[in-house]
């Protein structure tokens, strides 16, 4: 009993992160209706910057910090300079774009840090024997903890202020939103620096689990997709949940179904799954559109 | 086109068995079975406008097929490509049928999935007897027939050549009339060829069952051609060379076809020359550039190049 809460535990620590990369992809979807292929690959890029910045002496909070700041301007100035111009090109040109990102920052992060699978340090192993009489390791309850705290602000800014409010309308209704005075094409660029962002915490959070190496995130970034689909790839907050899920049955599965061989077949099971039994995701509705 | 054109067409095509020889010609035999791969992607995602990150899985598991039936039941080479292909369009109907009732990204992300549990289900211990694991399989190729006065490599290209003309001419009979306009409609707008009473989850389903059996057979030629089998060469990357491919030449076209596969075959090697240490980077700058210059790729680019030519001078129209 002590083993399945363990391992439940530490699938929801783990889910953190998918939850993270989930919400990032369903921000830039819903303001695009696309997907970005590179936000993994991003996210590893992100992870490597911070490792920089503490290898140089800065503490570990503020190259956290500096780490989602930056990555915040990455995501800006790709959709700045990037993806705006591809904005009337063929719908698969788009995709085209997103999946040379991802070639680009694969290998920038070998390029300029490294094939060598390196360590992580992380900022809650202080009590190494474990908390909670042993069941979660320190790191999975300080991760677990940051991630809760990100999607609660990340809530509260589309909730309760102005530019929140500004780019939910751009998502919904981008012709509209000119018309009352929404700035969209910036919205969109936030959207995707936030997302950038999202993705450099869950990178930060999941590289002391799983070492840094350039592709770190790219198993990540399918669960983070599995996640989002279960949870309706229209919905944030569905998003989240759903990437919580997906953590805990990727967890329970590979440790008492299928083994640690077969997790990403996994994840195609899940999807398949979603899509077979409900397509709008567990919290998402089916869109009807007047023609 | 003309008939002269057409054996000059044929000449072409053949004259590589004859000219090449050596890593040339395993590379120009490479570059058929990798443009059969891309048109069978073409075949679901230029027709119907549903985009597959995962054809590398249908290419790897018709590899395996033709892997297996000869390493462990002796069958002869040219009888494996039937079966890898019925398998392909059987697993390809089976996949599309949930993700092609949707619109929107879904098949993407259903062939992306299946595209990573692939390898990972290739290696299964459970498996092992049949695929060798992560040690994979070797081959030996196809026996040049007695009265042919060739070498082994001269046949393997023709015989790949062979094929991809056969797919191709299957191709161009399959899809004309009714289906093919079916299929541009939901292309161009689902909703609307939808009221002209067109099955459009029909239609999609067995649009990429026929596109996994061409990507299927590619992958067994490829088998055949390379004569050995692993996990590793079937990653996620080779379903993302596939795509690349098929943007970067342009949908619809079989020159695009070949130009793509042109372009995930030799251009990695070039980036190698650019800059040794970090080749992936020039790969993908140049893959993005591609795709601001030519946004419908190279033949796309090709097309608007003659219509302006043809505007420029009406009276050769």
């Amino acid at each position: 009993m002590s083993a399945l809460l363990h391992q439940t535990l530490s699938g929801l620590a783990t889910g953190g992160i998918y939850a993270s990369v989930a919400l990032a992809l369903v921000m830039v979807y819903r303001a695009t209706r696309h997907l970005n292929f590179a936000q993994g690959e991003m996210a590893t890029f992100s992870t490597y910057i911070a490792l920089t910045l503490i290898q140089a002496g800065v503490p570990y909070w503020a190259a956290f910090a500096l780490t989602v700041v930056l990555s915040f301007a990455l995501g800006v100035a790709l959709e700045r300079l990037l993806l705006r111009r591809m904005a009337q090109a063929p719908g698969l040109s788009a995709v085209g774009v997103s999946i040379g990102l991802l070639l680009i920052f694969n290998a920038l992060s070998g390029w300029l840090f490294g094939y060598t699978v390196k360590q992580f340090p992380s900022p809650f192993e202080g009590r190494s024997g474990g908390v909670l009489g042993g069941l979660v390791s320190g790191h999975e309850l300080g991760m677990t903890a940051v991630t809760v705290v990100l999607l609660l602000l990340v809530y509260g800014f589309f909730r309760f202020t102005r530019l929140g409010l500004a780019m939910r309308a751009a998502a919904g209704n981008a012709e509209s939103s000119r018309l009352v005075g929404i700035d969209v094409g910036w919205t969109l660029a936030i959207g995707w620096g936030m997302a950038a962002s999202l993705g450099a915490v869950a990178g930060m959070m999941v590289a002391p689990l799983v070492f840094l190496d350039p592709n770190m995130m790219s198993g990540v970034l399918l669960y983070a997709f599995a996640g989002a689909l279960l949870g309706g790839i229209d919905n944030p907050f569905g998003a989240a949940v759903g990437g919580f899920a997906v953590g805990v049955i990727e967890n329970l599965g590979g440790a008492y179904i299928v083994g640690t061989e077969l997790k990403l077949t996994l994840a195609l099971v899940i999807i398949a799954a979603v899509l077979v039994l409900r397509p709008a995701g567990l919290f998402g509705r089916a869109v009807v559109v007047r023609v | 086109m003309s008939r002269l054109a057409a054996v000059g067409v044929a000449v072409l095509l053949i004259a590589p068995a004859f000219v090449l020889s050596g890593y040339h010609l395993f590379q120009t035999t490479m570059l058929a079975v990798y443009a059969l791969a891309i048109l069978g992607l073409d075949l679901v995602t230029g027709t119907t406008g549903q985009v597959s990150l995962g054809h590398g899985a249908f290419y790897a598991i018709g590899a395996y097929v033709t892997a297996i039936l000869m390493a462990s039941f002796n069958w002869p080479y040219w009888a494996t490509l039937p079966v890898a292909g019925a398998v392909c369009a059987a697993l390809g109907f089976a996949i599309g049928l949930p993700a092609l009732r949707l619109r929107g990204p879904y098949l993407a992300l259903v062939t992306l999935a299946l595209a990573a549990a692939v390898p990972q289900i290739l290696r299964a211990k459970a498996l092992e007897t049949w695929t060798g694991g992560a040690q994979g399989i070797v081959l030996s190729g196809p026996e040049v027939p007695a009265l042919l006065p060739l070498s082994a490599d001269q046949f393997l290209y023709l015989f790949v050549l062979a094929i991809a003309a056969l797919l191709f001419l299957a191709a161009h009979l399959l899809l004309r009339g009714r289906i093919r306009r079916a299929m541009a409609a939901i292309r161009d707008h689902p909703l609307a060829a939808e009221a002209a009473g067109i099955d459009v989850a029909a239609i999609k389903t067995r649009a990429f069952a026929i596109s996994a059996l061409f990507t299927g057979i590619a992958g067994s030629l490829g088998a055949l051609v390379v004569q050995f089998v692993a996990p590793d060469s079937f990653e996620v990357m080779l379903s993302i060379a596939l795509f690349v491919g098929l943007v970067v030449g342009g949908t619809g076209s079989l020159p695009g076809a070949v130009a793509g596969a042109g372009f995930v075959l030799f251009v990695p090697n070039l980036s190698e020359l650019v800059s040794k240490s970090a080749p992936g980077v020039v790969y993908g700058v140049l893959l993005v550039a591609a795709l601001f210059v030519m946004p419908s790729g190279a033949a796309g680019a090709l097309r608007r190049l003659v219509a302006s030519r043809r505007r420029a001078r009406p009276d050769t129209a």
